[in-house]
């Protein structure tokens, strides 16, 4: 395991955590909002902010899924030494870490059940910019409406459409962070 | 270093309630199945709450407990020492001034505010539980939206009653699909469950949790012939004057005098020391 491994965690991991989850439940419950978390720093190419979500969300108990060029040794390794997540494939994970290209395809992710609509996956999607401008939303945790730089519109509104069931994304970029939970809908 | 965890529960215990809260608010309405912890108080005490309150508090959280509205009982005073010990956070009594207010059965008079969160503690979270007493059964009437039972029930208490007797935990629709047990508040609370406040919910013995986002469409059922109707007592507070708030009937004195007092001891002492006046104080 190279030493990048053992950098880059909460350096109060309580505080820190804690600090860093807010921001996500804020970014959760109000989609559109754009938070900023800070504290962790995992190895290129992850974000602060994908890895601060990682290291408050995730631990032994959530396989995770790494797509494309998230997926490189360094990753894997401070991942498993900061969370102990088990790494797995896309139909299995609770968490998928990526670009949004490279967690394609999108309909292979845990979408919960009827009776469970929460053992759906969260996507923690790596973006090349994160801006209130774009897509349209609307819904729970939005007065009127707000706006936000979806990577794929199309698919936003698709997951939107099985309500209650759905996969929730976080879009990451830097140390900001926005969600889209599947309660939202896009235009 | 104090010998506790930060905010009590370990790392590990906060990231499973922390994954749940995201589920729940990502789905209104719904309750999330958690594994709930055995804490340092009994179960009335409101373990739920303390569970969903230790795993979103922040250092610098300003962190408020009110209990049926007062922020004096035993059990509100005890969780906002406890908080106050493992967290190391600064409590308040003034609702403005809260950026964290667990609540017993009560939703604070003065409106709530974006950045805001309340965090109700529930005893049974399942609104069809009185009718349906099997829990596999219940998950499958929330699965197929079966709530037909649900308005029958409550239109035979108008026929027995003239009106909808339910006075406390009256059920609501989340966003047009969740039925949802707001917990023991009077329905007069029910209208400010539409709300620019996150709204946490936590049942510890029945390990649920459930989470209105702000501004969450939330409708408590009615019908045509029947609307919902927010009511109190009709009567002002004797000590604030205050004729808009939910109000307690108390006993006075061994005679058995009684008056109407606001409900919400924050909201009423606000308005006291505003200049608020009501026959009671007058009368001192
Ligand atoms: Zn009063």
């Amino acid at each position: 395991m190279a030493s990048e491994a053992l950098t880059g965690g909460f350096a109060n991991a309580p505080h820190a955590a804690a600090i860093a989850f807010r921001g996500a439940m804020r970014a959760m419950a109000m989609p559109g909002v754009i938070e900023h978390i800070e504290g962790a720093a995992g190895p290129a190419p992850l974000s602060p902010a994908a890895s601060a979500l990682l290291l408050t969300l995730c631990d032994p108990e959530t396989p995770i899924y790494l797509a494309g060029i998230h997926d490189t040794a360094a990753v894997r390794d401070w991942i498993t030494f900061h969370t102990g997540a088990p790494l797995t494939d896309r139909a299995r994970a609770m968490f998928a870490l990526g670009t949004w290209d490279a967690l394609a395809p999108h309909d292979a992710y845990a979408i919960g059940t009827s009776e469970y609509p929460d053992r759906a996956a969260t996507l923690i999607v790596e973006m090349p910019a994160l801006t209130a401008e774009g897509a349209r939303l609307t819904g729970p945790g939005i007065e009127k409406e707000a706006a936000l730089n979806l990577p794929d519109i199309p698919f936003c509104q698709a997951n939107a459409a099985l309500y209650p069931l759905g996969v929730d994304l976080f879009l990451t970029h830097g140390n900001a962070v926005a969600a889209l939970p599947r309660s939202t809908k896009v235009r | 270093m104090n010998s506790y965890n930060f905010a009590y529960l370990d790392e590990q215990t906060k990231r499973m309630i922390r994954r749940a809260i995201l589920k729940g608010l990502a789905v209104p309405g719904y309750q999330v199945p958690f594994a709930s912890r055995e804490m340092p108080m009994p179960y009335g005490w409101g373990t739920g709450g303390v569970q969903v309150s230790a795993a979103i508090m922040t250092p610098a959280d300003r962190f408020k407990v009110i209990d049926q509205g007062s922020d004096d009982t035993t059990n509100a005073v005890s969780i906002r020492r406890f908080f106050e010990r493992t967290a190391g956070v600064e409590v308040t009594e003034t609702t403005t001034e809260a950026t964290v207010i667990q609540t017993r059965h009560r939703i604070p008079e003065m409106p709530l505010t974006s950045g805001q969160i309340l965090v109700y503690q529930v005893p049974i979270p399942e609104p069809l539980r009185f009718l349906e007493p099997s829990e596999v059964e219940t998950r499958k009437m929330h699965s197929l939206e079966e709530y037909g039972l649900m308005h029958v029930k409550l239109y035979e208490d108008i026929s027995q009653h003239g009106a909808i007797a339910t006075a406390y935990a009256y059920p609501v629709k989340v966003e047009g699909r969740y039925v949802m047990d707001p917990s023991p508040i009077p329905k007069f609370d029910n209208p400010k469950l539409e709300s620019p406040a996150i709204q946490l919910f936590g049942a510890g013995r029945e390990q649920r949790i459930y989470a209105l986002p702000p501004h969450t469409r939330v409708v408590s059922l009615d019908f045509e012939d029947f609307p919902f109707e927010a009511n109190k007592a009709d009567a002002a507070c004797e000590l604030c004057a205050a004729d808009t708030s939910y109000l307690d009937e108390v006993i006075m004195d061994d005679a058995g005098h009684r008056m109407f007092v606001c409900s919400d001891t924050d909201f009423c002492a606000s308005r006291r020391a505003a200049g608020h006046a009501g026959i009671q104080e007058a009368a001192i």
